[in-house]
């Protein structure tokens, strides 16, 4: 089961229960609560409970504000004061079998795990490169600090091989971020991401500044790595169609709950919660209805819907 | 009629090597209740056909005709112009003054534009706040920008392109910044504004469902090029030129959930 005893459990469906059988569990986070301690303190999460299964994209749905970055980053342990996890743990199921308490890792074992076993795409990921050294000395970066055994010739291949996967001719090795396009510096912040074989990607916002041709380009190209690695997603964004397309579940927050999880074929055709609901109707399909959208002389159904 | 016409018009950037064609040979005509969308993505030359007829470029080549005559660049008539057309921004954190109230926004726009002066003018601020939706008209009148949030501020930004009295709007992105649930509100506040004032709307979007929606006509853009136009459910539903295909390809379409995944599984299957 995924969803705990939580003092509002979301809303889910019989389908989403059938879908989860027999799937093997990555990443387990029971009864979230994170906080902000400003005055007053502000409850970015509440009580949130979520499984992630082994090679399955997990899309967290929500507007700004409702608490989804703050939950990836709590599963993460990347959450910097103000912010505190009050309750909750998060467990981490390797894949040799052993458990990792993630909430109870310090110094060099949460840095060991960082990465190695969950990666971040960062929001904004177009502006997360460092502007003052190359592609290569990046990527390289990454495997001197977590796999130091590595030598220099065996850095070199896995980094051109990185970007050989996400589709960048390895000559970018000595590019800077400024020389390369939004879509290439995001494909390279994902070759980052991949580059120690992570059993869970958490991806924030991964293709929110690009345009929707590069955005497409980049989006199969997770989902080509998923198919090849079998990586667990959490994919997080406000666009609910495209998520719709690509994750397999998907959680919707509000307010720093989780109102509703389920398959994405049952948010799409049988969403139980009124704010799923007002969030798909905030998307006109481009060839259907137009939903809650008024023009001209149609009967207004929206919200704005008070004509004259 | 009143129209505001675009003919052939061409915008070319000076680089350091050579020289950019931003917008090539773009012609439409603007009536008022009617609205044209531009689409296309970044570089595509969109804005900058915004910025032109908001004059905050000049056109390399070109005419813009406002009712048939060529429109002032300068002085009284550059007046008279922004009088006309207005601009709402991409950006509403950014539009707004951060050091002056909701209030100042729109009585400069009023006062500058001679349509209300002396005590009629706080009476017209609280109309136009009113008029978008923003009540009581009083409270939000004396806020700052940074006391409202998103939504609120493009509501503001939309109040002060109406405040002149304008016939034309030309809308820049005005929603991709907004959160996703109150785009729509936005954009049917707008909608409902175009019917009551039988505004002349130019929408630029890179998002093809609100353009089909929201629009009369499309224009689709690609590198300076209209490469495609016409009414916008042909744009849509029929499109003819690769690009807008390519385009139409690319946007989210949750009806297709699950196709990706096994569109990429008999992709390796094929290769391996």
């Amino acid at each position: 089961m995924t969803v705990t005893s939580t003092p509002t459990a979301p809303l889910t469906s019989p389908a989403h229960d059938e879908y989860l059988a027999g799937l093997e569990p990555v990443l387990t986070a029971r009864d979230v609560s994170i906080e902000y301690e400003v005055t007053p303190p502000v409850h970015a999460v509440k009580h949130a409970s979520l499984t992630l299964h082994r090679g399955e994209i997990l899309g967290l749905a929500g507007e700004s504000g409702c608490g989804k970055t703050t939950l990836a980053y709590g599963l993460n342990r990347l959450l910097k004061p103000p912010a505190i996890l009050r309750t909750g743990d998060v467990t981490f199921h390797d894949a040799d079998g052993s458990d990792i308490d993630v909430v109870g890792l310090t110094g060099d074992s949460l840095r060991a795990f960082r990465w190695d076993k969950v990666s971040m795409v960062f929001q904004g990921a177009m502006n997360s490169l460092n502007p003052v050294i190359s592609v290569r000395s990046q990527l390289h970066d990454v495997m001197t600090t977590h796999r130091p055994q590595m030598t220099k010739s065996e850095r070199e291949d896995r980094a051109a091989e990185l970007l050989r996967l996400v589709g960048v001719d390895p000559v970018r090795l000595d590019s800077f971020a400024h020389e390369l396009s939004g879509g290439m510096r995001q494909r390279v912040m994902i070759a980052m991401a991949m580059a120690l074989n992570p059993q869970v990607m958490i991806m924030d916002e991964p293709t929110t500044a690009l345009d929707v041709v590069v955005q497409r380009g980049i989006l199969r190209e997770i989902m080509r790595l998923r198919e090849r690695f079998n990586f667990a997603v959490v994919f997080i964004t406000h666009d609910l169609p495209m998520l719709l397309e690509i994750s397999d579940r998907i959680a919707v927050m509000r307010a720093g709950e989780i109102v509703e999880i389920d398959t994405a074929e049952s948010i799409y055709l049988r969403a139980q919660h009124p704010y799923t609901k007002k969030l798909l109707s905030s998307f006109p399909s481009l060839t259907g209805e137009r939903g809650s959208f008024v023009r001209g002389d149609a009967r207004p159904t929206g919200a704005e819907g008070e004509e004259s | 009629m009143s129209t505001l016409e675009v003919r052939h018009l061409v915008k070319d950037f000076k680089l350091k090597k050579g020289k950019l064609r931003a917008v090539n040979d773009v012609s439409f005509t603007l009536e008022p209740g009617k609205t044209i969308a531009v689409v296309g993505e970044s570089g595509s030359g969109k804005s900058t056909v915004a910025r032109m007829i908001a004059q905050l470029e000049t056109p390399t080549r070109g005419e813009i005709l406002l009712d048939g005559a060529p429109i002032g660049r300068r002085g009284r008539a550059m007046a008279e112009y922004r009088h006309q057309v207005q601009m709402v921004f991409q950006d509403p954190f950014a539009s707004l003054n951060p050091y002056h109230s909701v209030a100042h926004h729109l009585e400069r726009p009023l006062k500058i534009h001679g349509v209300a002066k002396g005590a009629a003018v706080t009476p017209a601020v609280h109309e136009l706040l009113e008029r978008v939706n923003l009540t009581p008209a009083e409270v939000f009148a004396a806020k700052q920008p940074h006391e409202m949030s998103g939504g609120q501020r493009q509501r503001v930004a939309i109040a002060r392109a109406l405040a002149p009295g304008a016939r034309f709007v030309i809308a820049d992105e005005p929603v991709s910044m907004l959160d996703v649930s109150i785009r729509l509100d936005v954009l049917n506040l707008l909608a409902r504004l175009q019917r009551e004032e039988h505004l002349g709307v130019l929408y630029i979007t890179h998002d093809l469902a609100t353009a089909r929606h929201f629009s009369d006509e499309i224009l689709v853009m690609y590198r300076g090029d209209v490469v495609e136009r016409g009414p916008s459910d042909d744009v849509i539903l029929d499109p003819q030129h690769e690009y807008t295909k390519t385009l139409l390809a690319a946007a989210p379409d949750p009806a297709r959930h699950g196709r990706l995944r096994d569109e990429v599984r008999a992709e390796l299957a094929a290769a391996s």
